[in-house]
């Protein structure tokens, strides 16, 4: 087991550092001097100086490479030439809101669609089934900024029920951090409960059809207790994996959600970051969402062996 | 659309009469009796026409402005300027934008855009998964490197590499197309190499194999051909992401430039008027969302009729 995990937190090595390699890459690749890219386009001539000197631009770029993995391994991604502060400094900083928003779209997301999803399969078919397939083929395909105004219209400024946009910290009182929060979580949650609500049908149907279910039905035992104790606990592999590919949707979802409500977390940094070619910025937030992104589906691999007693490393 | 209705489908034909009636129809045939293929197209063929004849659908030039003509509602009369300097008069079905322009129009024409990209950026994303495909599973040196590079670029979200390249580029369509497309190609290759690794064990590549055919031949000649359907129906997939992502790069302001009529543009325009004049956002949004519907519904068909094992996979 302890194997086993040590083996897949490895294998996440070589996803990294191509990761990191492509980032490298992104602003060399570029036209132009990445010096002066990455000063900004309101830095003096020293200042490009400075930035030249510290990353060895006029050495090898293989070096190059090896100075940039040496600062990003200490923690330093560079200042933004915006907000001239430390990279890191200003990813922490706009941490709260997004992880509040994501950890809300995810919870909200599965509690509405596991059961959704559930149901669909044992009533398969039906019309109940029916109405959620087509819900879902329109969750993938309703634009989330277009939904976002929509709720925004209706919920917002015709009924009045919650504020339009904006972020309250958590510290600043609990209701009206969750407000300001509904709104997004629920705009952004509907493509995951159309993608969760599909998976989750699939999986318990296919389990239905096992002979265990025959067994559990035959030994007399209640309905909800044969879907959920059985169908449902079979398909669990699936569904915790679906969730960690949708974190790659979740990432980009934030980005444009941040920007619709004005909520001031990393999404709507990378927006700004990218108005206002704030490359050390933009280069921290790519690193930081795809180290979060593997992280996230590690943790899915290596819950496996928790969900299904059969799977063993 | 999903397992249930294969099983049904692979049920169906172990009994006598479904059975004639496959071996009777063809492909093609199978296809055009599906009704979400029905439907999908349909809708998407109408938008086609929108695109193509836009000039002659009662539009004026989708940039033209004029400042007497400004925030108007749905359905309101108003003047254009043209270049000439001539005033028209013309009536606003969709109102107008904060600078006077026709929102009509630019709907109109946004449809060019937003189709444009989304073929392009599935075709070339299709060539690219296609080549690097076949050689991942045909080469087995180069195969470790590629799907290890592949990892990496599918572990960046989509739409954050889109964006980072068309601030690096500047937004133009070729830009914007090639953003887009590099996102999906790790997709692609990893399909088409499961494709390859299981159809290079099939007995006729065997044969060419033992008649010396050379590898490329073999590639693009045996195994290449046997890739198509499922690759037909991920490339609408990608045709409806696409169309999703640079509406996004342009509803963000960092896709195409603002005077450029796309569905994106039209409505990051009508953000800041969003509270007085809804319509800007939302006759571009339900066309978006159409156009996506339209798209995902024709790929649904096309896989439960073209590519059933992928069906099974949800």
């Amino acid at each position: 087991m302890l194997n086993f995990i040590a083996r897949r937190i490895l294998a996440t090595v070589p996803v990294l550092a191509i990761v990191a390699v492509l980032v490298f890459l992104l602003l060399r690749l570029t036209p132009g001097d990445p010096a002066a890219i990455l000063a900004g386009d309101a830095a003096s001539t020293e200042q490009i100086a400075r930035i030249r000197v510290s990353l060895g631009l006029d050495r090898p770029i293989i070096v190059q490479f090896g100075i940039w993995i040496g600062h990003l391994l200490t923690g330093d991604l560079g200042e933004s030439f915006f907000y001239k502060i430390q990279v890191t400094e200003l990813i922490a900083q706009r941490l709260e809101p997004t992880l509040s928003l994501a950890t809300l779209t995810m919870v909200f997301a599965v509690l509405v669609s596991v059961p959704l999803g559930v149901i669909a399969a044992w009533r398969f078919g039906g019309w109940f089934d029916r109405a959620l397939m087509g819900f879902s083929v329109l969750g993938f395909s309703i634009p989330v900024f277009v939904l976002a105004y929509i709720l925004i219209w209706i919920v917002s400024l015709k009924l009045g029920w919650l504020p339009v946009q904006g972020y309250r910290r958590i510290a600043d009182g609990f209701w009206p951090y969750l407000q300001h929060l509904i709104l997004p979580a629920i705009t952004l949650s509907v493509i995951f409960i159309a993608l969760i609500a599909r998976v989750t049908r699939a999986s318990v149907l296919e389990a239905l059809g096992e002979d265990y279910i025959r067994t559990a039905r035959a030994k007399g035992l209640r309905e909800s207790k044969v879907l959920i104790r059985h169908a449902l606990a079979n398909a669990a592999v699936p569904i915790v994996t679906v969730i960690g590919i949708g974190i790659a949707l979740l990432i980009g979802g934030v980005v444009v959600t941040e920007s619709v409500y004005a909520i001031p977390g990393l999404g709507r940094l990378t927006v700004d970051a990218v108005l206002a070619r704030d490359f050390p910025t933009i280069q921290g937030v790519i690193l930081f969402f795809s180290l979060l992104y593997v992280g996230v589906n590690l943790l899915v691999d290596l819950s496996y062996v928790f969900l299904d007693p059969r799977i063993r490393y | 659309m999903s397992a249930p209705q294969t099983k049904a489908g692979a049920l169906g034909t172990l009994s006598v009469e479904s059975a004639d009636v496959r071996i009777t129809e063809t492909a093609w045939q199978r296809v055009t009796k599906n009704w979400s293929v029905r439907i999908g197209g349909a809708a998407l063929a109408l938008l086609v026409l929108i695109a193509v004849s836009a000039p002659w659908l009662g539009t004026v030039d989708p940039t033209l402005f004029d400042a007497a003509s400004r925030d108007l509602v749905p359905g309101k009369p108003g003047v254009i300027t043209t270049l000439d300097g001539d005033i028209i008069k013309h009536k606003f079905w969709f109102g107008s934008d904060s600078y006077g322009r026709d929102i009509y129009s630019r709907v109109m024409y946004g449809t060019r855009v937003s189709l444009i990209v989304a073929i392009l950026a599935a075709l070339l994303s299709l060539a690219f998964g296609i080549v690097c495909g076949l050689s991942a599973g045909y080469l087995r040196w180069l195969d470790g490197i590629l799907m290890r590079f592949m990892d990496g670029l599918m572990a960046i979200p989509a739409i954050l590499i889109a964006i980072a390249l068309v601030a690096m580029w500047r937004g133009s369509l070729t830009t914007v197309i090639i953003a887009i497309a590099i996102p999906e190609i790790p997709r692609v290759t990893r399909l088409v190499r499961s494709l390859v690794l299981t159809i290079r064990e099939e007995p006729y590549v065997e044969a060419a194999v033992a008649l010396g055919t050379p590898t490329w031949k073999i590639m693009f000649g045996h195994i290449l051909p046997n890739t198509i359907a499922p690759l037909v129906v991920q490339g609408t997939y990608i045709c409806a992401a696409a169309i999703l992502v640079e509406s996004i790069l342009s509803f963000l302001g960092v896709g195409l430039p603002p005077d450029i009529p796309t569905w994106g543009n039209i409505m990051a325009e009508g953000r800041p008027q969003f509270n007085q004049y809804p319509h800007n956002i939302f006759i571009p949004g339900v066309f978006l969302a159409i156009t996506v519907l339209a798209v995902n519904i024709l790929g649904d068909g096309l896989r439960d009729t073209l590519d059933p094992k992928m069906a099974k996979r949800v």
